[in-house]
């Protein structure tokens, strides 16, 4: 057995805040750059240009990479020969809580999400999976809304043509359009329940972006790309930097599809104890 | 002092220029409140009369800055109250993404513009900012109105005074 403490945990996470909110993330960063060399639109070029003088403006002076430093999510993936002493879920909270309020990060969370009220830094979004062995990964999403709010699930038929699927996912990406600030990222969940679909989607945003994309996801981009969307909506030969899919076993009556979207500045941290 | 109204109606949609004087920050809440402000005939927190604001809603302002992190938020969340600002005097929003037709043909019937600035590009635009004091609605935190004195702030005309819109039209 391995024992972690709640401090460690909350430290660990305080710095994952401060590194995802001012280090764009190495993969994105250099998608970014080639999307920038070929693009031939001036304007495009120059707004592509902006986001990596942000990035490294951002990283140089510790400032947010963006003023949405998101709803943070924490993804736990505990090994099962792990001890957590302490309140789990409390010190992760915490973690945000400092992480946040040192780093200057923006206060977007209202406890109420009818009545509103005075915003705060959490807490957390938080998806815990139990893995064998003898460790404790952690990683903080922080998700800004401009681009959570395009979020879409679509329960189709089991019988459906992968072309209305394709579509749909193509279909999302062309509704977030300039408002979600593109070039985007694309997480897609096929399969499991409709809310399994929703978070595969959101996992689908930490996978590497660089790695070499399936077959449906290269296609899902080469069309992406193809409406002319690009950066900032105002045309341009990138709209999306990748499309990422997470697939699960699912009903025989179903084919559950989320996609859910991130902007360029998609910020995520993760550290294994 | 130039006359930034007559400035304004002379620009044109998809033009880049940049932008020197007072601007200031509005979003969700203090859209909602100031809207509530106008349709009761209330005192105004800040006077709206060629007024430009800004979607944004800036991080805390780190020790030594004169703001944080500050880009546009999505604009569209804005459309339901921005008429009624441009009736009451606002002559320019800065923020990101496409508007609703009914904000199309306000700024047409009201000679405004619509801006738009780098999305996604907070610290970099913090750069441009060399002034910036809450004047409003303090404990809405983010969601305060500042008023911010910018040089040289980077923007692209979205929509222009004659309604031209650099999306297209709807």
């Amino acid at each position: 057995m391995k024992v972690i403490t709640a401090k460690t945990i909350t430290q660990t996470v305080a710095d994952l805040c401060a590194q995802a909110n001012f280090v764009l993330r190495k993969d994105v960063l250099s998608r970014l750059k080639a999307a920038w060399r070929k693009e031939a639109n001036k304007r495009a070029k120059d707004i592509l240009k902006a986001t990596i003088d942000n990035s490294a403006l951002a990283q140089r002076q510790r400032l947010a990479i963006c003023q949405d430093t998101g709803l943070p999510c924490v993804f736990v993936e505990l090994g099962q020969e792990v001890i957590v002493k302490g309140d789990f879920k409390k010190a992760i909270n915490k973690g945000i809580e400092i992480g946040y309020r040192e780093g200057y990060l923006r206060a977007s969370i209202i406890k109420d999400p009818l009545a509103r009220g005075v915003s705060g830094y959490s807490p957390a979004i938080i998806h815990i999976d139990v893995v064998p062995g003898k460790r404790l990964k952690l990683t903080v999403l922080p998700k800004g809304f401009g681009c959570e709010n395009k979020t879409q699930l679509k329960m189709f038929k089991p019988t459906e043509e992968i072309t209305q699927i394709k579509k749909f996912i193509i279909e999302a990406a062309k509704a977030a359009g300039p408002d979600a600030c593109p070039p985007f990222v694309i997480g897609v969940g096929i399969g499991g329940s409709a809310e399994y679909a929703c978070l595969l989607a959101k996992k689908a945003l930490l996978k590497n972006i660089q790695l070499k994309p399936a077959r449906l996801e290269k296609e899902l981009l080469q069309e992406i790309n193809k409406l002319n969307i690009g950066p900032m909506g105002l045309g341009g030969k990138t709209t999306a930097l990748a499309v990422h899919i997470e697939t699960f076993p699912t009903h025989i009556a179903g084919l559950p599809v989320a996609v859910n979207i991130s902007c360029h500045a998609l910020r995520s941290a993760a550290k294994i104890l | 002092m130039p006359d930034v109204k007559s400035l304004i109606r002379k620009l044109k949609v998809g033009e880049t220029l940049c932008f020197s004087g007072v601007i200031f920050t509005a979003r969700d809440q203090a859209h909602k409140r100031l809207v509530a402000v106008l349709k009761n005939k209330n005192k105004l927190p800040i006077d709206l009369r060629g007024a430009i604001i800004y979607y944004c809603g800036p991080t805390k302002t780190p020790k030594g800055k004169v703001i944080g992190s500050c880009g546009p938020t999505t604009s569209s969340r804005m459309d339901s109250f921005a008429p009624t600002l441009l009736k009451s005097g606002v002559l320019g929003m800065i923020g990101k993404g496409r508007r609703a037709p009914e904000v199309v043909q306000a700024i047409k019937k009201y000679k405004g513009v619509y801006f738009l600035t780098y999305a996604g590009c907070g610290a970099l635009l913090a750069k441009y900012v060399q002034k910036a004091k809450p004047v409003a609605y303090p404990e809405l935190g983010p969601e305060a109105i500042y008023k911010l004195e910018v040089k040289n702030f980077p923007l692209i005309v979205g929509i222009d005074s004659k309604g031209r819109n650099v999306y297209g039209a709807h």
